[in-house]
């Protein structure tokens, strides 16, 4: 305990503090990744329909989908997160704190996600679609037991990567006054020189996300035949 | 709407009638099938041969209406698939099955789990699907590789798992889209053997698409040759092989065939169609389903001529055979002739390339 008390001596100051962001972390990765998962399912799923050639082409849904998603990709998550405030107070009541950040997390982490499960479901053969509704199912049958099914170790593999960038986006969502890991490290780390603080986050964020790397890999082993 | 035709007392199970359908291409309108007439009779298994791009894939999904048309009518067992709404197309697809090139089966399921998808949507329960499943794995011969996943199977027994989930619903006609294309001959050989097995036991009506002759000459009764969008050649196997009259259509029966192999031999001046001393080089094709006599040595015998067969090519299709021979017969000059003019009364198509 003494070897930690030398290199973290700020750390072990203010534990509880710090367990206290780490906590606020995981809840705004766990909350605003489920969130996102369903929106950005929901989405994927619309755009790859709608889509030119796909089941039920509809130019317009598709567009408007498409374009938003494209415009909300193309703004820095920073201006992004600072540009939305108004709009997260009247939503939630606050623009601060973990209840503040989910909010701009979900609209900054979406687009990311449904483009990649879009891009999933683009990697699910034609043929399999082309069988399907040679067998005379419906199209709800289709998406459901042909493009997500068939596309569930493709949605885990990109699930990790938006999950690790979600992790990187609660740091930045600190900077806002988020909280969370990033705002730790920033407040004592940056802002008063306790580098050692800096240190004990990067740590921290290395082995949280080795961890869900770490179980991503082990469901696409089992969830893979091919 | 139900206005079935019959056909020779067999109903028409797929009446297609000026069938049109083109595409906006890039360079403007593409036409992709033209003015097509054809009727597939229940009971049929119905070649459909062309080159790749020729249209005959299109022509096929527009059977079960995974390709819509814009001209002409086609009636599957008198409906106009053009005028179905969503919910009818969807019940006659499960009417129809079909199976592809590559198989498509999903990798994510078992071979179970593929045969049992196309049974979700049907009235059975879950024990109801899983008798179901076992009886067609034993149709298809492939009872041990029901827990199996598809990456762990060979291209044939892929190909029995597809037939064995297109069946699930007891459809009376199958649609197979080049399904041998990607297979070796001898699997290719045992795919149709199968196929040819449960048209006979399940009354099941096929219609095939190939670029494969061979495929045409193996199992199919009837043929249609297809070019550029539009059917240059339509009949009886037998006759169309014995008969080819497009261009096309003689270059696909070539394939199947070595008796054209005799051109490049004279090509390269091969000593073994050497002609000196009045020999005549000819070309015999069986072009009647009458012939069962031993014709050889019968001229050789009554002309006193010797006959050297230098090429055999016979088969048995439709049950009647078919082919010929490439032969140098020797002799007096006269009693070739006479031989030639027997051989022509008899109904051999005959040809002297080179005397």
């Amino acid at each position: 305990m003494s070897v930690v008390n030398q290199l973290f001596p700020n750390v072990i100051q203010r534990l509880p503090e710090f367990f206290d962001s780490f906590v606020q972390t995981l809840v705004m990765v766990g909350v605003t990744g489920a969130l996102s998962f369903v929106l950005s399912m929901v989405l994927a799923i619309v755009v790859t329909v709608t889509a030119k050639g796909g089941l039920l082409p509809n130019a317009m849904v598709f567009t408007i989908i498409d374009k938003t998603v494209n415009l909300l990709r193309s703004i820095p998550f920073i201006i992004l997160a600072a540009a939305l405030v108004p709009v997260t107070r009247a939503l939630v009541g606050t623009a601060i704190g973990t209840k503040g950040a989910i909010f701009p997390l979900l609209i900054g982490i979406t687009p990311l996600f449904t483009r990649q499960i879009q891009s999933a479901f683009a990697q699910v053969d034609a043929g399999l679609v082309e069988a399907a509704e040679s067998m005379g199912m419906t199209v709800p049958a289709i998406v459901w037991r042909v493009y997500v099914r068939e596309s569930v170790p493709s949605i885990i593999r990109v699930a990790v990567i938006t999950l690790v960038s979600l992790v990187e986006l609660t740091a930045i969502v600190g900077i806002v006054g988020g909280g969370g890991l990033g705002d730790f490290a920033i407040r004592y780390g940056y802002q008063r020189y306790m580098l050692d603080v800096t240190y004990a986050v990067i740590i921290v964020l290395v082995l949280l996300i080795g961890f869900i790397e770490f179980v991503g890999r082990q469901l696409v082993e089992l969830t893979e035949h091919s | 709407m139900s206005n079935t035709t019959t056909v020779g007392g067999r109903e028409v199970a797929v009446a297609i009638h000026s069938l049109g359908k083109h595409y906006a291409g890039d360079d403007g309108d593409v036409t992709a099938l033209r003015s097509i007439d054809l009727d597939i009779t229940t009971g049929d298994i119905y070649g459909i041969i062309g080159l790749s791009g020729a249209g005959k894939s299109t022509l096929v999904r527009c059977i079960n209406g995974l390709e819509r048309y814009d001209e002409g009518s086609l009636r599957v067992h008198g409906s106009e698939v053009k005028s179905l709404n969503a919910k009818e197309l969807r019940s006659l697809r499960r009417g129809i099955g079909m199976i592809f090139q590559s198989f498509n089966l999903m990798p994510s399921r078992t071979v179970s789990g593929n045969i049992e998808l196309a049974l979700l949507d049907g009235d059975l329960d879950a024990k109801g699907r899983a008798s179901r499943v076992k009886e067609l794995l034993r149709l298809v011969d492939l009872s041990d590789k029901a827990d199996n996943y598809p990456s762990e199977l060979s291209g044939g027994q892929k190909q029995r798992v597809a037939i064995a989930r297109a069946l699930a619903n007891n459809p009376s006609i199958l649609l197979s889209d080049e399904a041998t294309s990607a297979l070796d001959p001898n699997t290719t050989k045992s795919i149709l053997a199968l196929l040819r097995r449960l048209h006979d036991t399940l009354g099941l009506t096929i219609v095939i698409i190939t670029h494969q002759m061979s495929v045409i000459k193996q199992i199919c009764n009837r043929v249609a040759v297809i070019d550029q969008g539009t059917i240059v050649e339509e009949g009886k196997v037998f006759d169309i092989f014995a008969n080819p009259r497009a261009e096309l259509t003689r270059s696909f029966v070539a394939t199947t065939s070595n008796l054209d192999k005799v051109s490049d031999l004279m090509r390269e001046r091969s000593p073994l169609v050497d002609l000196s001393g009045g020999r005549v080089l000819v070309r015999m094709r069986y072009v009647s389903k009458e012939v069962s006599e031993s014709l050889v040595s019968h001229i050789s015998r009554s002309f006193d001529i010797d006959v050297n067969i230098i090429f055999g090519d016979i088969d048995v299709v439709d049950d009647a055979p078919l082919g010929g021979l490439v032969v140098i017969i020797s002799g007096e000059r006269a009693s070739i002739e006479a031989a030639l003019a027997y051989l022509r009364e008899r109904n051999i198509g005959i040809e002297v390339l080179q005397r």
